[in-house]
């Protein structure tokens, strides 16, 4: 149905209609919208049989979907920033245990310093947990994928996180087709666990595995996640028969065909992104997009069908790898393997930082006229940070840098 | 209902009054040839290891009270590594093992499971060490006793890091040597005024059952988990288990060193409803904590080069404090009325 709705309560919704049998939750911005709707539909009984548990910790919450997991109920949580790194031991755990929990990450920044806004530091952190990381384009994006991440967690016995940028779309109000619960039964069977524990039936789950097996364990997980490659277009393909329009699969081109410039993202800035490219396009730069919707498994071959024609790819980068630079960018580099192609990694959006279609033209421009630098961090203020630099060089006692930027902030207003 | 006999058993040494002179329904679980033996032989624990015995009883006693319907979440250390090399196990009933501090959490979320699925007679039993209860697992604990979810939790207590060589853990008991206790310095082994009674922490959250057994009161031990598994609820059972390699106890002593923890008084055995202590164990026969630390040699620095009588003394004053606490002399000081 279509409404006017906030993204997060379209993904509520959207997971309601998965009939997820446990949902444990603890709360953290920006995903408290998601997990306060879905407590409201379980205790109003709109979702039953359903267990919604209030734990303690993140850590919690993904213990006991392990624990609802194993034991055969289909399980959801949602998270972000903090509460995911507070998870990371659990989300290991549940990958290796091959369970299939579905949890919604509102992407965010990780401190210190302390911010609540987006950025996808904190997914990023968690690319080799072995959890499949698809991210969404927009609000409806966000909810198509849901149904789509169970089915695809439930068929290869692996957990999916959907990553929706915090604020910028959990927040957002807009035009959202909620599927109907008729649709998403017909598209999600219920859930059959591979592995379950029962009395009739017992099992021991989670052995202790020395040197002899633990290389095959680990591998036969990447060889999941391969077969997830085919997965994912194929259930976004079945997707888009069913409920009418596309959302999902592996990665979105735009205006790539004929490009010297492509630009790679992952989440929401795509929309803005294209704006851009359009207004370049339509001053005659052969300049296009590409947006990643399988971070995890990586589509090597998709992206490199899309990229190899290009001349150059700058990938804009919603988190920081402390020391080298970019992190999609790496895997980009991987795909492009023996193509020779100047790449450039472009440091965007930091902690909810805005990226301004002025930004962007801006730097756009610079990569089409070639004086785009291997490493750029967008926007960023060159003048306080080397007037910080400097004080640090003076003085060993400096002060928290953080508390004398915004310091210096406050001093140029 | 439980099928656990009312009457108080003790162990007296001898097999005299065994099993055998009990009717069916008095009789030990483990004399029954077609118990469940939930956790089987062939196990990897070390000789006279007390958990691999609690773990024992306590979940064939489990099965029997719920129909042989029970899910075992098992907390990451010794009865998980022991038990389960891979492709190996030794536990015939489900089994799911996922970390070291989580255990309450996973088996919160199978009991949640099951209640989504309707599934009232599959029970849910948690298990770990004091470690993976009392230190890093007890923020999941706490919520699971906090939000009174329908597992029966049991800390097999042997009082230190067994599985990872012997560190000390917030159960381990003060002056005793670990590896990271040493017995060196003014104060030897563990400090005194540090540590945590878990059964005392559980009881604060008012959980309908709280108890504390040792390996050395088998039957008794049967008869919590029988009761415990007769309620709903959060459940907490703290078993004393002995660790000879820890302790530096000879493998055959393992329960006579369980049984004097309790007879010194170091030990509180009792149950507890609704956060009141409701039953304790009394000790027949009080003996001096020096009788219960000279056989192990994680003591052994309070008794060489020279005696350490002021530290031994401090301890006495633990146990007699404890005595005091859960009035563990009372029927005693009937009978010799």
């Amino acid at each position: 149905m279509l409404k006017q709705t906030e993204g997060s309560r379209a993904v509520a919704e959207t997971v309601a209609y998965c009939r997820p049998e446990v949902i444990a939750a603890y709360p953290i911005s920006p995903q408290t919208h998601i997990v306060e709707e879905l407590s409201r539909l379980v205790k109003s009984g709109a979702l039953k049989p359903c267990e919604y548990v209030n734990v303690e910790s993140e850590f919690a919450a993904m213990s006991m979907c392990i624990g609802a997991s194993a034991a055969g109920a289909r399980t959801y949580t949602a998270t972000a920033s903090q509460g995911l790194l507070y998870m990371v031991e659990a989300l290991y755990n549940a990958s290796g245990l091959g369970l299939p929990i579905v949890m919604t990450v509102a992407n965010r920044a990780i401190g210190a310093p302390i911010n609540i806004w987006n950025d996808h530091s904190d997914t990023m952190s968690q690319r080799d947990s072995g959890w499949i990381q698809l991210y969404a384009r927009d609000n409806q994006e966000a909810a198509d994928l849901h149904p789509q991440a169970f089915r695809l967690a439930e068929e290869l016995s692996l957990p999916v996180m959907v990553c929706m940028d915090g604020f910028v779309l959990t927040h957002a109000w807009e035009r959202i087709e909620v599927p109907e619960q008729t649709q998403v039964d017909a598209f999600l069977p219920p859930y059959e666990p591979r592995q379950v524990l029962d009395p009739d039936e017992p099992v021991s789950i989670g052995a202790m595995v020395g040197p002899d097996a633990f290389t095959e364990v680990r591998y036969l997980a990447h060889a999941k996640q391969m077969q997830a490659l085919e997965a994912i277009p194929r259930i976004a393909e079945e997707f888009r028969e069913a409920f009418g329009r596309s959302s999902g699969g592996l990665v979105h081109p735009y205006a790539c065909e004929d490009a010297e410039t492509i630009v790679v993202v992952l989440g929401s800035v795509f929309g803005t992104v294209c704006d851009v490219v359009d207004e370049m396009r339509e001053r005659g730069v052969r300049i296009g997009a590409l947006a990643i919707t399988s971070f995890r498994p990586f589509p090597l071959e998709a992206v490199r069908t899309v990229l190899g024609g290009a001349r150059q790819v700058v990938v804009l980068e919603r988190a920081l790898a402390v020391g080298i630079g970019g992190i999609v960018s790496a895997n980009v580099r991987t795909a492009l393997s023996g193509i020779q192609l100047a790449g450039h990694t472009v440091v965007a959006g930091l902690g909810g930082r805005p990226i301004t279609k002025e930004s962007l033209h801006r730097l756009f421009d610079d990569a089409v006229a070639g004086r785009l630098e291997q490493l750029t961090f967008l926007d960023l203020n060159t003048e306080l940070v080397e007037r910080e630099l400097a004080r640090m060089a003076k003085t060993r006692r400096s002060g928290p840098s953080a508390e004398n930027i915004l310091r210096d902030v406050g001093s140029n207003r | 209902m439980s099928a656990a006999p009312q009457v108080k058993f003790y162990q007296v040494g001898s097999f005299a009054a065994g099993n055998r002179l009990l009717g069916p329904e008095a009789q030990s679980d483990q004399a029954d040839p077609g118990r469940s033996n939930a956790l089987t032989c062939g196990h990897r624990a070390c000789q006279g290891c007390g958990e691999a015995l609690g773990a024992r009883y306590a979940l064939d006693a489990a099965q029997r009270a719920a129909g042989g319907k029970v899910i075992a979440v098992n907390a990451t250390g010794c009865l998980e590594v022991f038990s389960t090399p891979y492709p190996e196990t030794s536990w015939q009933l489900p089994w799911l093992h996922s970390l070291f501090g989580n255990a309450p959490a996973v088996a919160a979320g199978v009991a949640a499971a099951l209640r989504a699925k309707g599934r009232t007679d599959v029970r849910v039993v948690g298990q770990g060490g004091d470690g993976g209860t009392v230190d890093i697992g007890l923020g999941c604990l706490s919520g699971m006793f906090e939000r009174n979810d329908d597992v029966l939790y049991i800390c097999y207590d042997n009082e230190a890091y067994m599985n990872t060589g012997v560190q000390r853990s917030g159960a381990t008991p003060a002056t005793a040597r670990t590896a990271t206790t040493q017995a060196v310095g003014e104060q030897p082994g563990a400090p005194f005024g540090q540590g945590k009674s878990l059964p005392l922490i559980a009881m604060a959250h008012e959980i309908p059952y709280v108890a504390t057994a040792t390996v050395a009161g088998l039957r008794d031990l049967e008869a919590k988990v029988h009761r415990a598994m007769g309620m709903r609820g959060a459940r907490y059972l703290h078993v004393l288990v002995p660790c000879p390699l820890g302790w530096g106890t000879a493998s055959h002593d393992t329960v006579r060193i369980a049984r004097l923890a309790e007879q010194t008084g170091l030990f509180p055995v009792f149950e507890a409803t609704g956060g009141v202590v409701t039953d304790v164990t009394p000790i027949r026969r009080r003996v001096p904590v020096e009788e219960y630390l000279r056989p192990q040699k994680r003591y052994a620095h309070l008794f060489t080069p020279e005696p350490r009588t002021d530290v031994i003394a401090r301890l006495q004053r633990v146990a007699d404090r404890n005595i005091a606490r859960f009035g563990l002399l009372a029927q005693e000081e009937e009978v010799s009325s």
